[in-house]
């Protein structure tokens, strides 16, 4: 479904991906972490074309982004993006955020639009909310809507950056159930977090950045148990002590 | 002194209606302009930001040129020197409409467009790029982005500006006497000239633009209240 093969970038003199390999199938749940700055945002955010990159290749569904008969609004339109920061668009009702996508790039008939969103509202637990503005939710609702939002293009890949690092703690339990929702529905997922709740229940592989380069990638139970590199232990240490 | 104040003049009779047909001339003046201002102020804006670099040069001197040359220049510009520069059939029309009028529209609209644009502009500027993010990975293009996404919140940060500029522009209106078109100022000059009365037009002129000014205030307020605040969640 995804495969990076010797991707590289840089931002400036910064080398942010250092000849990245990994292979993500249909259906797989991939949890990426890292220490900040270690290019996780920038690994998922190449995969619809947020960054391009500079060297390697890159095939996401069956096309390489570098084709040049690539439509990458096409492409896009197959792949939900969730930020951390939710990203919704607050001149919009919770529902015109859902159906905007679907009527204006699939044509979908408002219609029938909209009670694709009202179905996902319900999925999500927010089908009482349908009208009200973005800033009238709280981050929770409102990374809730953005997932609504993201798979109402049934999208073929949903990434995920940070979805829930910007969100109240009482509020994490809510956006992950839905995520672990999804996941057991069989989408292909690349999730950036440091839930390691989420990492070991749904995950089918963890990988840990750090520099620009994937240093580990593992099955969740062999990364947490046995990490083998210095850095990927320390990370863990300082991500799963209770003072974090 | 022994001036006798004849409030009666201006409050009723003939030159009350002096008063009120320029009281129409100078709303239908601004309405008619600030629609135009509005409308080749978007253009403009999205010429500013264009990736084409002509475009965006053609609209950046569009903007010094018209924001910093006195309003009165450019009344007396497109009165005096339009028949100079203006295709025939567009002059020919002019004539036959309203001439003065039309010359004010023409004037107040470019004037007035060029502070619009610049207010559009820095109303897409403040919206996030985050927007534009979110909206290409739904696979908007650009374009579409801007038309669905940005620009919809932009205007609707540029509508204070915008009501703003409205207002100076409903004030601004008043030099549009000088090339006769017959505004609420032009007829409280008829009436000073016909009952040397002029303590009594002018305040009359005084008190119906402060009415309208508040007026115009008032619609900034509720839109703040009913559109604005909804969306920033106060
Ligand atoms: N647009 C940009 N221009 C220049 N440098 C950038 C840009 N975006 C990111 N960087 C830099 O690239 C490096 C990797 O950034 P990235 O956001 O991918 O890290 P990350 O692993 O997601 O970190 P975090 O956990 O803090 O989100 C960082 O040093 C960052 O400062
Ligand atoms: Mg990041």
């Amino acid at each position: 479904m995804i495969r990076f093969e010797g991707v590289h970038k840089w931002f400036g003199k910064l080398h942010v991906l250092n000849g990245i390999n990994l292979h993500v199938r249909a259906g797989e749940v991939v949890v990426v972490c890292g220490p900040s700055g270690s290019g996780k945002s920038t690994l998922i955010r190449t995969i619809n074309e947020l960054e391009p990159i500079d060297e390697g290749k890159l095939f996401v569904d069956g096309t390489e982004l570098s084709d040049p008969k690539m439509n990458i609004n096409r492409l896009r339109a197959e792949i939900g993006f969730v930020f951390q920061q939710f990203n919704l668009y607050p001149h919009l009702s919770v529902l015109k955020n859902i159906t905007l996508a679907p009527i204006k790039i699939r044509n979908t008939p408002p219609k029938e639009a909209g009670e694709q969103a009202t179905a996902l509202l319900e999925r999500v637990g927010l089908v009482d909310k349908r009208d009200a503005y973005p800033s009238q939710l709280s981050g929770g609702q409102q990374q809730r809507v953005a997932i609504a939002r993201g798979l109402a293009m049934k999208p073929k890949i949903m990434l995920f950056d940070e979805p829930t690092s910007a969100l109240d703690p009482e509020m994490i339990g809510e956006v992950l159930q839905v995520m672990k929702d999804l996941a057991l529905s069989g989408m292909t997922m690349i999730v950036v977090t440091h839930e390691m709740g989420f990492a070991r229940e749904v995950a089918h592989r963890v990988i840990f950045m750090d520099n620009g380069t994937i240093l580990e990638e593992a099955p969740p139970e062999e990364f947490f148990i046995n990490p083998r590199h210095e850095r990927a232990k320390q990370f863990l240490k300082q991500i799963l002590s209770p003072m974090h | 002194m022994n001036y006798r104040f004849d409030w009666a003049i201006v409050t009723s009779g003939k030159y009350f209606d002096w008063l009120v047909s320029g009281l129409y001339v100078t709303i239908k003046l601004s309405v008619v302009s600030i629609a135009l201002s509005f409308l080749v102020g978007l253009v403009i804006a999205m010429m500013r930001m264009s990736h084409v670099r002509p475009v965006r040069w053609f609209a950046h001197g569009y903007l010094e040129f018209f924001r910093n040359t006195p309003l009165l220049v450019q009344i007396f510009f497109w009165y005096f020197g339009s028949y100079k520069i203006l295709p025939r059939v567009v002059n020919d029309w002019m004539v036959r409409q309203d001439f003065e009028f039309t010359a004010a529209v023409i004037a107040l609209t470019i004037y007035t467009s060029a502070f619009i644009a610049e207010d559009i502009r820095s109303g897409v500027r403040s919206i996030p790029k985050e927007q534009m993010e979110a909206a290409r990975s739904s696979g908007f293009s650009y374009v579409r982005s801007m038309r669905y996404i940005i620009l919809p919140q932009a205007v609707r940060l540029t509508i204070p500006p915008l009501i703003n500029q409205f207002l100076n522009l409903m004030k601004n209106s008043s030099l549009a006497m000088t090339i006769g078109v017959a505004e609420l100022m032009y007829q409280a000059r008829q009436v000073e000239s016909y009952t040397f009365k002029g303590f009594e037009a002018f305040t009359a002129a005084t008190v119906v633009y402060l009415g309208l000014s508040f007026l115009i205030t008032g619609l900034m307020t509720l839109y703040d209240k009913m559109v604005l605040q909804p969306i920033k969640g106060h």
